[in-house]
């Protein structure tokens, strides 16, 4: 039988973790919302943009979604100083989070868009409004409804990918894991702590996507004929 | 006054001529019912009219103003032309007030409080002001109906286009909608409708145009085109449907 498990030996570290799990908190929330944003004027901008524009878009959208996101932070972080661009490692967490998150939430809601039934552009159209203004008031939204799960799973996949900007030395969640584990040896505490810590987030992350919905699409609620 | 004029307006969708040259002028509270076989491209023209379909050549004015993108701006064009759809297409995730109050504030850039007080009255028009606050989902067909009607008046246009706005209705509900247009005519509104509803064109149109393969095949006032077509795809017409 192996050593029992003792989860005090964590206790001297709860500053350490308090200060990842903030780390990862604010990364989140921070990039969750900077993402989403992001993927509203990438999704508007592909649809209707300068051809080249469109294209340049869909090159970054296909590049994004298709290499590891380990190595878009490392090439943020360790490859843009390179071409003189000098980041620190926060900022290179935010930035590829959100260019993470942004380019797989245009895609999902390009599809929230293009189901927008045709019928109610052309009512924006006839009541005057631009392409801008009918997106941004009649399109958003009920899009925004359509795709609403899809959009709250990707979130929370960025958020628990967001454990790999500890290999740039952000002192996240994950970080602290290690840095604590180094210290006292107690791997098996230790990840399993922030196991449950990262599994009580993502719940929390869809409860408060959940509460946020309930309030934006309230209009789908009561919905009879 | 001529308000609308159409002058020879062509309009295909690739090989298809749909439009093979319209000529239609519609005077300041005229209403003009048009009718004709499925197919036969009465909605295609009054696309063009508000430019959800731009045409290939031709010219249309409205109050003398060339109406093309180089001429005249969507918020002008839709100062002029308003238009109800057969599928309503209400926003849904906007209250009934919401969705009339939309245009002027956002397109017209009018206040909140004179843009609401519009609302109410277009509302009331159409006898549904104890509906500001419901969601269009809350909303019976022809409730919805009225509400876009609403919604197109609050623009305040010129001439109003309606295609077909009663087909979607189960038939217990087309009275209410037939009923608000028909006030909307006694009130010197100018209309022009694509019509299924025979005797609502003939009671309440001031003409009649029968259109066929893309061109005006018959035109004139209800009475003689009902009782006498001079054509016999207009008897044909009319016997298929009758
Ligand atoms: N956007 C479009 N693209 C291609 N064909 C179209 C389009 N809109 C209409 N048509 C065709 O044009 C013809 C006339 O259509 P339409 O104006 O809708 O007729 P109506 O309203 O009299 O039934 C039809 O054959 C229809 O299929
Ligand atoms: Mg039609």
């Amino acid at each position: 039988m192996g050593p029992t498990l003792d989860f005090l030996t964590l206790l001297p570290y709860v500053s350490e973790l308090l200060k990842g799990l903030t780390t990862t908190v604010i990364l989140t929330v921070v990039t969750t919302l900077t993402g989403l944003a992001l993927a509203v004027v990438v999704a508007y901008m592909r649809a209707n943009a300068q051809p080249w524009v469109r294209w340049g878009l869909g090159g970054y959208v296909e590049l994004t979604r298709n290499t590891p996101f380990i190595v878009q932070l490392f090439f943020i972080f360790f490859g843009l100083p390179g071409l003189g661009i000098k980041i620190d490692a926060i900022t290179a967490a935010f930035i590829a989070m959100t260019l993470n998150l942004a380019a797989y939430s245009a895609e999902i809601l390009r599809a929230g868009i293009s189901a927008t039934a045709k019928g109610q552009l052309e009512a924006g159209r006839a009541l005057g409004m631009t392409t801008l203004q009918s997106y941004r008031h009649v399109v958003l939204v009920p899009a925004f409804a359509r795709v609403y799960p899809a959009l709250i799973s990707q979130s929370i996949i960025v958020m628990l990918g967001s454990a790999v900007v500890s290999q740039i030395s952000v002192f996240d969640l994950t970080y602290a894991a290690n840095f604590i584990q180094s210290r006292n040896f107690r791997s098996f505490e230790v990840y399993l702590l922030i196991t449950l810590i990262y599994l009580l987030l993502a719940f929390g992350m869809r409860r408060s996507f959940m509460l946020v919905g309930k309030r934006v699409f309230a209009y789908q609620q009561g919905e009879q004929r | 006054m001529t308000l609308v004029c159409v002058d020879n307006v062509h309009k295909a969708f690739g090989d298809l001529e749909v439009l093979k040259g319209i000529n239609l002028s519609v005077a300041q509270g005229e209403v003009v019912a048009i009718i004709g076989r499925s197919g036969s491209g009465k909605s295609t023209l009054l696309r063009c009219l508000n430019q959800l379909e731009k045409h290939d050549s031709g010219q249309i004015t409205i109050a003398d103003k060339k109406l093309d993108a180089a001429s005249m701006s969507p918020k002008e064009l839709s100062e002029n032309v308003g238009m109800v759809f057969q599928s309503f297409n209400l926003f849904p995730h906007k209250t009934v007030g919401e969705n009339v109050c939309l245009a002027p504030i956002v397109v017209r850039g009018e206040g909140k409080a004179d843009v609401e007080k519009i609302a109410h009255e277009v509302l009331e028009k159409v006898g549904l002001s104890d509906k500001y606050d419901a969601y269009p989902a809350q909303l019976s067909g022809g409730q919805q109906q009225r509400v876009a009607i609403a919604r197109a008046l609050a623009m305040r246009p010129k001439v109003m286009l309606c295609d077909e706005v009663t087909s979607a209705l189960d038939p217990e509900l087309v009275g209410e909608v037939l009923r608000v247009l028909e006030t909307l005519a006694a009130e010197g509104m100018t209309l022009i409708l694509v019509t299924h509803e025979m005797s609502f064109a003939r009671d309440v149109a001031d003409r009649v145009v029968f259109m066929h393969e893309g061109r005006i095949h018959e035109e004139g006032a209800p009475g003689e085109l009902f009782a006498a077509p001079q054509t016999a795809e207009l008897k044909q017409f009319i016997s298929a449907v009758l």
